[in-house]
C-alpha cells in the first residue's frame, strides 16, 4: 500500500499534522462549552426574524457589496487574463489574491475609512486576482482547431470573439457563478471589521447573547445561498449589477487626507519616517521577524496543516452522506443540507461562533475550517461518485465504501485537498483576528496600535507565505498528477 | 488563378520524416484526389498545402474545426470573417443581418439541413457537423478548395450530391479521398500517396479502380 505516492503523501501529511498537534493549543477554555453550544442551537432553532430592521438592510448591503465586488472583479480580472502570459501580469495577480479580503478592508479602511469603497474594492483586488488566473485558464482550454481554420486577415477581435468566447462562455459563466456565491461569503464577514454587511450584525448579536437574532440571520444567509439558482438569472443580471451600487450605504466620506498621510507617513516603516536611516532599519526588522512574524508564521503552519488533514478526514467520512451508492433517500437529503450548512458557512463566521462558545484556542479554528472545507470537498467528491457506473455484484456497505469507491476517487480527493491548501493557508492567517496568534492576530494587533508600518510588512508576509504554499500544492498536484478544475 | 507550384514540401513527426521532399505542380481546373492507405500522409499533406496557399483556399479540415457553442449559422458565416469590419462581425454574433441570413439559409437549403440554421453544432450528428464545415468552405468561396475526407461521415447519396457540389463551385481542388470510387467521379486527376512519397500521379480517365487498388 505504501508503495503507492498518493497513500505515502497522504500519510507523510498525517504525520506531520500530529507531529503539529504536539504544538499545538488546543482546548476548550470557556467554563461551560455545551450549555453555550446548547443555547446557540436553542436561537438556530427560535430564529427571530422581526428583532431589528437592521436585518433586511444587513442583507441588502451583503448581496450588494457581492455584486459590485465581484462584477468589478470579474471584468478587471478579464482584461488581465488576455494579458495573462506575461510573467509581471502573472505575479501581480498571485500577488493581489494572496493577500485575504479582510487585510484588503483592514488596509482600505485607514485611508478611505467606512465608505462604500473600502468594501468594493476588498472584495473587487483579491478576485480580479483569481478571474484573471482561471479566465486566463479557460480560455488556454478552447480548442485551438477552428482559429486555424479561419480565413486568414481576419482581425485579432473578431477571432477572439469568434473561436474563443463561444467555446469559453458556458465555463466562464459557470464559474462566476460560483464566485458570486463566494462573493456573499466574502461579503458577509467584511461585517466583522465594521461594513455594514451581515457579519456586523451578527457580532452585535452574539456579543449580547441574542442568539435568535444571529439564528435568524444565519437561516437568512442560507436560504439566500441556496436560492442563487432562483433569483440570479442571466436577464436579471444587468439589473443587480446596474443597481447594486446604489445600495451600498452612504458610510462615510472619504478624507483625502488620510489617503496620503497612510502612502507617504504611515506605511513608512518607523526608523526611516523618524530620519534613523537604514542603521534603524536592521533592528526594527529582527525585532518584527523575532516577535511578531516568526511565531505568527509557525502558528500560521501548525494551524493550517492540522486543518488541512481535518478537512481531509471529514471529506472522506462526509461524501458517503450524498453519494447514491448507499441506501436511503432520507440519509441523502440530510446530509445534502448538512453539506450545505457546513459549506455555505464561511469558515470565519464558523470560527467566530465556535470561539464564542469553546473559548480561544485553535480548536475553534481547526473545527471550522475543516467543517467549510470538508464540506465543499465532501460535496465534490459525493457528486463525483453518484457519476461512477459499479458492477451490478459489487460489495455493499462498508466493502463498497472502502473498496470500491474511496480508491477510485481517492486521486481528485487529493487533488481538491491540495489545491485548497493555500486557501486554508489563508484563512488560518485571517483567522487571527478572531484571537488566535496566528499572522493575523498580529497584523490586527500592529494595525490597533496604530503601527501599519509593521502591518504591511506582516501582511506582505503572510502573502510570500501563501504564494509558497501555492506553488507547493501545485508542485505536488503535478508530481503526482493529479488534475482539478478551480470549481472549488 | 493561376495554378501553383508546390515544391520541397516535407514533414516530420519527432524526428522521422513523414512526408516528402515532394513536389506538386496544381494547374488551374485541376480537381485532385490524393489517395492513398491511412497513415499515408494524405493529411498532413492538406495541412502543408494549407499552409502555403492560405489566402486563397477554402479548407475542411478532417476534425471540422467547428466551434461548438455557436449555432450553425454563425459557424458557416466564420468562413468570411476576413471580409468584414470588427463590429461588423461582433454585430452578427450577437443579431446577424438579413442579407447575410438569407444567403447562409439558401446555402444550408442546397445542403439539406436548413432547418438547423439557428442550432449549436454541438447537438449536430457527425453527417450534420461535417455538412456544416463544407457550407463553411462554399461560403467562404476561395479559388482553391483544400478537403480532407470531407464526405466520410454522410451517407452514399448524400456523398455524392455533396461531391458534385464542390465539384461544381470550385473549379480547382485537392480533396484527400479513401473512397476510390469517388475519386474516379469526380476528380480529373488522381495523385496516389505512399510512405510520403507521390507513387501516382495521373488524369482519372486512365485508370481504373484497380490501378489505385494496388496502393492499398
Amino acid at each position: 500500500m505504501f508503495a503507492s505516492p498518493t497513500v505515502r503523501i497522504s500519510f507523510i501529511f498525517l504525520a506531520i499534522a500530529l507531529v503539529g498537534l504536539l504544538f499545538a493549543d488546543i482546548a476548550i477554555t470557556a467554563s461551560n462549552p455545551w450549555r453555550d453550544l446548547g443555547n446557540f442551537f436553542l436561537g438556530m432553532a427560535t430564529p427571530n426574524f422581526f428583532s431589528s430592521e437592521g436585518l433586511m438592510t444587513a442583507l441588502l448591503r451583503t448581496v450588494a457589496f457581492a455584486f459590485v465586488g465581484v462584477a468589478l472583479g470579474s471584468i478587471v480580472g478579464f482584461l488581465l487574463a488576455l494579458v495573462y502570459q506575461s510573467l509581471p501580469v502573472r505575479i501581480f495577480c498571485a500577488f493581489i489574491r494572496a493577500i485575504h479580503e479582510l487585510f484588503w478592508a483592514l488596509i482600505f479602511l485607514q485611508f478611505f475609512g467606512f465608505h462604500p469603497l473600502t468594501g468594493v474594492l476588498a472584495i473587487a483586488i483579491p478576485y480580479a486576482g483569481i478571474f484573471a488566473k482561471v479566465y486566463s485558464e479557460i480560455l488556454e482550454e478552447a480548442d485551438p482547431e477552428p482559429g486555424r481554420v479561419l480565413p486568414p486577415g481576419t482581425g485579432n477581435i473578431t477571432a477572439f470573439l469568434y473561436t474563443r468566447i463561444p467555446d469559453c462562455w458556458v465555463k466562464m459563466r459557470t464559474y462566476t457563478a460560483y464566485r458570486l456565491e463566494c462573493g456573499l461569503r466574502s461579503s458577509a464577514i467584511l461585517g466583522f471589521v465594521g461594513l455594514p454587511t451581515l457579519g456586523f450584525y451578527l457580532e452585535a448579536s452574539f456579543s449580547q447573547g441574542l442568539y435568535s437574532d444571529a439564528g435568524a440571520m444565519l437561516i437568512l444567509f442560507y436560504v439566500l445561498i441556496a436560492t442563487m439558482p432562483l433569483w440570479v438569472r442571466p436577464k436579471l443580471l444587468p439589473v443587480y449589477v446596474l443597481g447594486a451600487p446604489f445600495f451600498l450605504g452612504e458610510g462615510m466620506p472619504i478624507v483625502w487626507g488620510n489617503v496620503q498621510r497612510f502612502f507617504t507617513e504611515d506605511i513608512v516603516p518607523a526608523p526611516i519616517r523618524n530620519g534613523e536611516g537604514l542603521t534603524g532599519l536592521m533592528p526594527w526588522l529582527s525585532d518584527l521577524a523575532v516577535n511578531e512574524a516568526m511565531p505568527g508564521i509557525w502558528n500560521t503552519i501548525v494551524l493550517t496543516q492540522i486543518a488541512l488533514v481535518a478537512t481531509g478526514i471529514l471529506s472522506l467520512l462526509a461524501f458517503p452522506l450524498i453519494s447514491n451508492h448507499f441506501g436511503g433517500p432520507i440519509r441523502r437529503n440530510a446530509g445534502h443540507v448538512f453539506l450545505v450548512i457546513a459549506r455555505s458557512t464561511p469558515e470565519y463566521i464558523l470560527a467566530y461562533i465556535l470561539l464564542q462558545l469553546w473559548g480561544p484556542s485553535m480548536l475553534p479554528a481547526v473545527v471550522a475550517l475543516a467543517l467549510h472545507n470538508g464540506g465543499i470537498i465532501g460535496h465534490l467528491i459525493g457528486r463525483q461518485t453518484n457519476s461512477l457506473k459499479l458492477r451490478p455484484d459489487a460489495a455493499t456497505g462498508f466493502n463498497r465504501y472502502s473498496w470500491e469507491l474511496v480508491p477510485r476517487v481517492y486521486r481528485s480527493f487529493l487533488a481538491f485537498l491540495f489545491y485548497r491548501w493555500e486557501i486554508i493557508m489563508r484563512e488560518t492567517a485571517i483567522l487571527g483576528i478572531l484571537g488566535i496568534y496566528t499572522l493575523g492576530f498580529y497584523v490586527d494587533s500592529a494595525i490597533q496600535n496604530i503601527r501599519f508600518d509593521r502591518a504591511m510588512v506582516l501582511i506582505l508576509i503572510t502573502a510570500l507565505l501563501n504564494i509558497g504554499v501555492d506553488a507547493l500544492g501545485r508542485y505536488i498536484r503535478r508530481k503526482l498528477a493529479l488534475q482539478t478544475m478551480p470549481t472549488c | 488563378m493561376s495554378g501553383f507550384d508546390l515544391s520541397g514540401l516535407t514533414a516530420s513527426f519527432s524526428g522521422k520524416r513523414v512526408i516528402g521532399p515532394l513536389s506538386l505542380q496544381v494547374n488551374p481546373g485541376d480537381k485532385i484526389a490524393l489517395v492513398g492507405k491511412s497513415g499515408a500522409g494524405k493529411s498532413t499533406l492538406i495541412r502543408l498545402i494549407h499552409e502555403r496557399i492560405n489566402r486563397n483556399s477554402s479548407l475542411i479540415p478532417q476534425d471540422l474545426g467547428l466551434v461548438n457553442a455557436l449555432s450553425v449559422f454563425h459557424n458557416v458565416f466564420m468562413g468570411r470573417l476576413d471580409k468584414h469590419s470588427t463590429w461588423y462581425n461582433t454585430v452578427t454574433l450577437a443579431r446577424p443581418f438579413a442579407g447575410d441570413r438569407a444567403e447562409v439559409r439558401k446555402l444550408l437549403e442546397s445542403l439539406g439541413m436548413a432547418e438547423k440554421l439557428w442550432v449549436p453544432v454541438a447537438s449536430l450528428s457527425g453527417g450534420q457537423r461535417q455538412r456544416v464545415a463544407i457550407a463553411r468552405a462554399l461560403y467562404r468561396n476561395a479559388d482553391v478548395l483544400l478537403a480532407d475526407e470531407p464526405v466520410s461521415a454522410l451517407d452514399g447519396p448524400m456523398a455524392n450530391s455533396v461531391m458534385t457540389y464542390l465539384r461544381d463551385c470550385f473549379s480547382t481542388s485537392i480533396i484527400a479521398l479513401h473512397d476510390v470510387d469517388l475519386a474516379l467521379n469526380y476528380c480529373n486527376r488522381i495523385v496516389g500517396i505512399e510512405n510520403g512519397q507521390i507513387a501516382l500521379d495521373q488524369p482519372s480517365e486512365n485508370l481504373a479502380a484497380t490501378d489505385i487498388m494496388s496502393l492499398y
